[in-house]
């Protein structure tokens, strides 16, 4: 099979689980959900404003064209209108991307070379000090809640020692940068642990392997074996962990921004799980889904097209 | 191992694995008082009290109040040894629901292949479309607050992962010699399963639950902080998402606190499973 039918292929399956996101959104908040009317109207509505409530959101439809209607939002990206602020969502959307965008890219650029250079480091001293320390080092800090991380964080850093901003956020690239810093370091600190962890088992794998072995049986210096044989093979893993983090940059970091009153997505989403705002939620969940489709196809051909090895199926 | 002519089986070696490293069978100890606190806390024995007025509100550490004192003026101390039980109780029923959805489905995938094969796929894979935050929140929020919303949300978002491994792991077993064996003295699909590949793939299943111990304890929080988590008794996330009030008084000690007991049991699982994993899965042996 070649790369273009494999890819058309792939693409092609997203159509049935993208209909199997919707009918899930569809079981949740459409069948499951209590009445929306409770959350809008509150206790003491008319049932005469309770039926002109369905009406308007279309809840007195049948099932099957209730459904039909998310799919519909799923293919054309017109979600509607949000309950609460009572904005176009896609509108939404475009506007906390950017803020969102400003503290997840630079935070996956930095952990990951965190990540990547210290599992480089602890790979080539394996079995020695800095090795053992740093595997301790890091299942620590996989084991610290991310909450209580942030909150010390912003509390000792921001407001105790008074080194950053504590929250707050401007629009506009060099004026962000203040507001970013410090949930960066701790986003960082809070995935380093299991990232250095899983690049380091990745690399160990090709340390170990018969090509590395005869590498330096020919007197091959550990450091170019390190960075030339070890680090390129290894990177076929390496990169499938990075591009797979791509779809959840778009989600915002949930604590983070609210926390320190970033406009984000993950704050809208707070927001709107806290205001009980079906349809942003819906979105929210509909978007990252088939973001996270696409990413998942990219990696997968990303990786047949470094390893020859892989087959198409 | 002793000479003996019968070599011990897979598990027994791997349980003398791990209580012969000193690091996993501490990790083991400290997992086990956890869950013996867990215990007397369910019977009554401890912390029964924990909702009594001890000191003032917000007393700090002190030798009369070990943590210090809640909003309430309840002591910190008897709230997280209380939460315990919350979190022991929260670890288990979910890597049950997990492991019961997971191992199911997986193992009928596998097996049957074709039709039911590709309508799991195409279930697990609609699932895991979306991310688990996401999900997770969904399920909670439609629910609503409570203990049992907690549980099924948490054991609902959580199942792919092993869902995918079994079903590989029974693929390759259902062709091997000792279930055509099985096959031929007339077991049927049930027994074959459930008799025969499930003993085999069953080290998964213990890998597994410490795994989703762990996240689902680590999950909590994340529900907790949406306001999504369980009532009327204490959680360890209910009292670090307080922290986000004391926090600015200098009130620190609950956040302390319950970190601590997340962190304590976090790593010995981390370790744990580890260990577990080595001794286990002989294909990812020293990795």
């Amino acid at each position: 099979m070649n790369i273009y039918s494999y890819v058309l292929r792939r693409l092609l399956y997203m159509i049935p689980v993208l209909l199997g996101v919707c009918l899930i959104i569809f079981v949740l908040f459409n069948l499951v959900a209590p009445d929306p009317a409770f959350i809008l109207l509150g206790k003491h509505a008319t049932q005469i404003q309770i039926d002109q409530l369905h009406h308007e959101l279309g809840l007195d439809r049948s099932f099957v064209a209730q459904y039909i209607d998310i799919v519909k939002s799923a293919f054309t990206f017109d979600f509607g209108y949000s309950w609460a602020t009572k904005q176009n969502i896609l509108e939404m959307i475009k506007n906390g991307a950017g803020p969102s965008l400003s503290i997840t890219a630079p935070l996956f650029v930095i952990s990951n070379i965190v990540a990547i250079s210290l599992a480089l480091l602890v790979a080539f001293y394996r079995g020695k000090f800095i090795d053992k320390f740093m595997l301790v080092f890091s299942i620590a800090g996989m084991s610290i809640p991310s909450l209580a991380v942030v909150l010390f964080g912003q509390w000792f850093f921001g407001y105790k020692l008074g080194w950053f901003e504590i929250s707050g956020y401007e629009r506009g690239f060099p004026e962000f940068v203040p507001y970013v810093i410090l949930p960066v370091i701790l986003y960082t600190f809070i995935s380093f642990g299991g990232d250095t962890r899983f690049y380091r088992t990745v690399i160990l794998d090709e340390v170990y392997q018969d090509y590395i072995r005869t590498a330096r049986s020919k007197g091959l210096n550990e450091v170019v074996i390190m960075f030339k044989h070890v680090l390129k093979n290894s990177m076929i893993p390496i990169l499938t962990n990075i591009i797979i983090q791509i779809p959840f940059l778009i989600l915002g970091l949930l604590f983070a921004e609210s926390f320190f009153s970033i406009p984000g997505l993950g704050a809208m989403i707070i927001n709107a799980i806290n205001n009980s705002d079906f349809p942003v939620i819906k979105a929210m969940t509909i978007i990252s889904a088939i973001g996270f489709m696409v990413f998942q196809i990219i990696t997968d051909v990303a990786y047949t097209m470094v390893d020859p090895r892989m087959r198409l199926k | 191992m002793q000479a003996n002519t019968k070599s011990p089986s897979l598990f027994k070696s791997a349980i003398l694995r791990v209580l012969s490293e000193k690091i996993s069978l501490a990790a083991l100890v400290v997992v086990a008082i956890y869950f013996l606190l867990a215990f007397l806390v369910s019977i009554g024995v401890l912390a029964s009290d924990w909702g009594k007025e001890v000191a003032a509100s917000y007393a700090e550490p002190s030798s009369v109040v070990w943590f210090g004192a809640d909003i309430f003026g309840r002591s910190v101390f008897l709230k997280v040894i209380k939460a315990t039980e919350t979190a022991v109780m929260l670890g288990v029923v979910v890597s049950m629901i997990s492991m019961f959805i997971g191992a199911t489905l997986g193992m009928i995938a596998g097996y049957f292949g074709g039709l039911v094969d590709e309508i799991i796929v195409w279930f697990y894979t609609t699932v895991s479309s979306i991310p688990g935050i996401m999900l997770l929140v969904a399920i909670a929020f439609i629910l609503g607050k409570g203990t049992t919303t907690v549980f099924l949300a948490l054991g609902l978002t959580s199942w792919v992962g092993l869902c995918r491994i079994i079903r590989a792991e029974v693929m390759k077993h259902k062709d091997r010699e000792y279930v055509q064996a099985a096959n031929a003295i007339g077991a049927g699909h049930v027994r074959k399963l459930v008799k025969h590949i499930l003993p085999n793939v069953s080290h998964l299943l213990i890998i597994n639950f410490t795994q989703t111990f762990d996240s689902a304890i680590k999950a909590e929080v994340i529900l907790s902080f949406l306001g999504l988590s369980v009532v009327g008794r204490p959680s360890w996330g209910g009292m670090i998402d307080d922290a986000k009030l004391e926090l600015g008084r200098g009130v620190w000690w609950q956040l302390g606190a319950a970190t601590l007991a997340m962190f304590i049991i976090i790593l010995a699982f981390n370790i744990l499973g580890d260990a577990l994993r080595d001794a286990l899965d002989p294909k990812l042996k020293g990795k």
